[in-house]
């Protein structure tokens, strides 16, 4: 049974699409035609689409001020942690050379830089993606398990202030999909 | 309409174009997006494998138990089983951990350089790459984690408040590499996982029993493919690349420090760490080699992996391999041009001395074999292209054999002079090591798809979406 809320009602409605040039045609004519809460779903990522889809985000920006923060932060740590370890906390004189010998170090401080920056990539994209989420009302639809083979779905969701079941629906039906389908909570 | 020609057909073609300038495609033509998904997730999904698989399995199955037999033995009586001794404290714990790091490079060089390069051919062997990379840096790991003699105390190695109030001494070589190997360990991984979400949902939506569907859907974390995911993912998947590259160069350059830094003649060369990066691409693009052949045959992937790829993969073989030999011809002109006594006889040794047999192969695996490479014939074929890659996995060995007691044997005074053989111990932790590769790597082409589905969708022609050209 369901923990919490339980939410009943429609998600949205989704068509499928058997092209990638369908899809990302139809996302834009929605977007024109004023939709601005919807998703489209492909089996491998199709050039601009997000943006068709209402995603206000241009190059690289967000992902690579997360990886560059990570890999800062990493620098630092590890630099530190050799400088702590070997000039304050336990100093060992090698070969006469001062403690504070911090060319040594430099193998370290890169591998903790990478590190760290990898760690802020993989967490940051899923963190930002809202992943894991084993259950999405999408789902719920029978025929999407063929978005990850070969077929191509846009979705416009029930909260969409446009949203009204039956212009939605004559809307997307007007974009020669294979089928339109609504989706349940 | 004259106008309308496109500009490369206007000029006349006077001549037939020779065969060898017709592009060889990465994909052979025919497919869909149904047909990569449905032929790559059914060697997953099958429920019979082929014969030769469970042959493969029961064999490496075998090494493993040797592997394991033998690391018994070692924490049981200690390193003495092994063959080191004075002069020669470092034998095939580290040659054979070399060895398996250097394989492992060529992974992060198909999925991470050849991704930034725009190499498009790599995308069909990135994910196969990509596991023997970490399986390879599985077993390499288990060299110096063993060798310290007591492995329950390897924590040691790192930085943590501890009661003895001691630390780390950063400023060695060891240490770099500690760090740099579980760097590398890790973010191998976390590069092949990312690569993997968006296949394991398209197993998690094929399988049939309902425990595949529960762990592929586990482990695909509820990826849907939604194009803002895509977005961020492939920012991240770019990003990563970026990060792995330097990476994977830092690596062998850090295992090379271990013997650059110390002052021993034939170990101290500041050409040590271009050196040893351009062996383990070689050494890895070798072993691609060795594993993709048989795999493309008994999985039925000629459609997938073609013959382009087998020929780049040569190719990069013999680039590499001629660096690798140019730097062996700097190691005896160094050793001319020092004017070092100990330098000069350190080389006159390694090649005229106790051990010339082993420098002799080494010159006939990686000096004399790549260049087969040079003929067409070679690289188109697979026969040609595997007996290459054999003997420069032999090679490569050999090359760590050569640096490493061969410097080692004749210390800077007669009286410690050495030889070094590996007992049956060090030779059966080798094979098991070998074992440990294989098994993981049939349990890897069980279970999850070798070949990168959603890369491949997007190599196809009819995966580029241009809404202009769309009649509604």
């Amino acid at each position: 049974m369901a923990i919490g809320k339980v939410r009943t009602g429609t998600y949205g409605i989704i068509a499928e699409f058997t092209s990638p040039a369908d899809l990302t045609a139809a996302a834009e004519a929605a977007r024109d035609a004023g939709y601005t809460q919807m998703d489209a779903f492909s089996p491998f990522p199709i050039h601009n689409l997000h943006e068709a889809v209402g995603m206000k985000s241009t190059g690289l920006s967000s992902m690579s001020a997360i990886v560059l923060i990570g890999g800062i932060i990493g620098g630092i740590a590890g630099f530190f942690m050799c400088w702590y370890a070997n000039v304050i906390s336990y100093p060992l004189n090698i070969g006469g050379k001062p403690f504070n010998s911090w060319p040594a170090w430099i193998p370290i401080t890169f591998e903790c830089t990478i590190l760290m920056a990898a760690f802020a990539a993989v967490f940051g994209m899923l963190a930002l993606n809202g992943l894991p989420m084993p259950y999405h009302p999408v789902f719920n639809v029978k025929r999407f398990d063929q978005a990850s083979r070969d077929k191509f779905f846009l979705v416009i969701q029930a909260r969409d202030p446009k949203f009204d079941l039956d212009t939605v629906w004559k809307f997307l039906e007007a974009l020669h999909p294979r089928e339109v389908i609504d989706v349940p909570w | 309409m004259p106008d309308q020609t496109p500009a490369h057909e206007i000029r006349p073609v006077t001549q037939e174009i020779p065969e060898r300038f017709i592009p060889v495609p990465t994909v052979e033509p025919g497919h869909t997006f149904a047909s990569v998904t449905d032929h790559i997730s059914a060697i997953v999904l099958r429920k019979k494998m082929p014969f030769l698989w469970w042959v493969g399995l029961a064999a490496s199955c075998f090494g493993v138990m040797v592997l394991t037999a033998t690391i018994g033995k070692l924490v049981l009586v200690g390193v003495g089983i092994w063959g080191i001794n004075h002069p020669i404290g470092w034998g095939f714990d580290i040659l054979n951990f070399v060895w398996w790091i250097g394989i492992g490079h060529a992974g992060t060089l198909i999925s991470a350089i050849l991704l930034l390069l725009r190499q498009e051919w790599r995308t069909s062997i990135n994910r196969f790459a990509e596991a023997m990379t970490l399986f390879a840096v599985s077993a390499a790991g288990l060299y110096p984690a063993l060798h310290t003699g007591r492995p329950w105390y390897d924590f040691w190695l790192f930085p943590y408040p501890n009661t003895m109030t001691l630390w780390p001494q950063f400023r060695s070589p060891l240490m770099w590499d500690v760090f740099a190997v579980s760097t590398y360990a890790t973010v191998s991984a976390l590069f092949w996982y990312v690569g993997l979400i968006p296949d394991l949902a398209t197993l998690r939506d094929r399988a049939r029993g309902n425990v595949a569907r529960v762990i592929y859907g586990m482990l695909s974390l509820g990826w849907r493919g939604s194009a803002k995911h895509w977005f961020r993912y492939e920012s991240t998947y770019l990003l990563l690349a970026g990060l792995s590259t330097p990476l994977v160069l830092s690596v062998h350059t850090i295992v090379s420090f271990d013997f650059a830094v110390a002052q021993l003649p034939g170990w101290h060369a500041t050409f040590f760490p271009p050196y040893f990066v351009a062996g383990a691409v070689y050494a890895g693009f070798a072993m691609v080699l060795t594993l993709a052949i048989p795999a493309r045959k008994m999985f039925h992937l000629e459609d997938f992996i073609t013959m382009k790829h087998l020929e780049n993969m040569g190719k990069i073989m013999l680039a590499t391999g001629l660096i690798v030999f140019y730097s062996y011809c700097m190691e005896a002109f160094f050793a001319y041009y020092s004017g070092n006594n100990f330098e000069r006889y350190m080389w006159i040794n390694r090649v005229s001395g106790p051990y010339w047999k082993m420098y002799a192969m080494l010159i006939i695996c990686n000096g004399v074999a790549p260049q087969m490479m040079w003929f067409r014939r070679m690289r188109t074929s697979t026969m040609g292209l595997f007996t290459v890659a054999m003997f420069v996995n032999v090679g490569m060995w050999l090359e760590r054999f050569v640096i490493i007691p061969t410097s080692l044997h004749r210390d800077f005074l007669p009286s410690s002079w050495g030889m070094y053989h590996g007992t049956r111990w060090d030779w059966g932790m080798f094979i098991g090591s070998m074992g440990l590769f294989f098994f993981l790597l049939f349990l890897f082409v069980r279970f999850l798809p070798m070949i990168s589905i959603f890369e491949m969708r997007t190599m196809l022609p009819e995966a580029q979406a241009h809404p202009e050209g769309h009649e509604a």
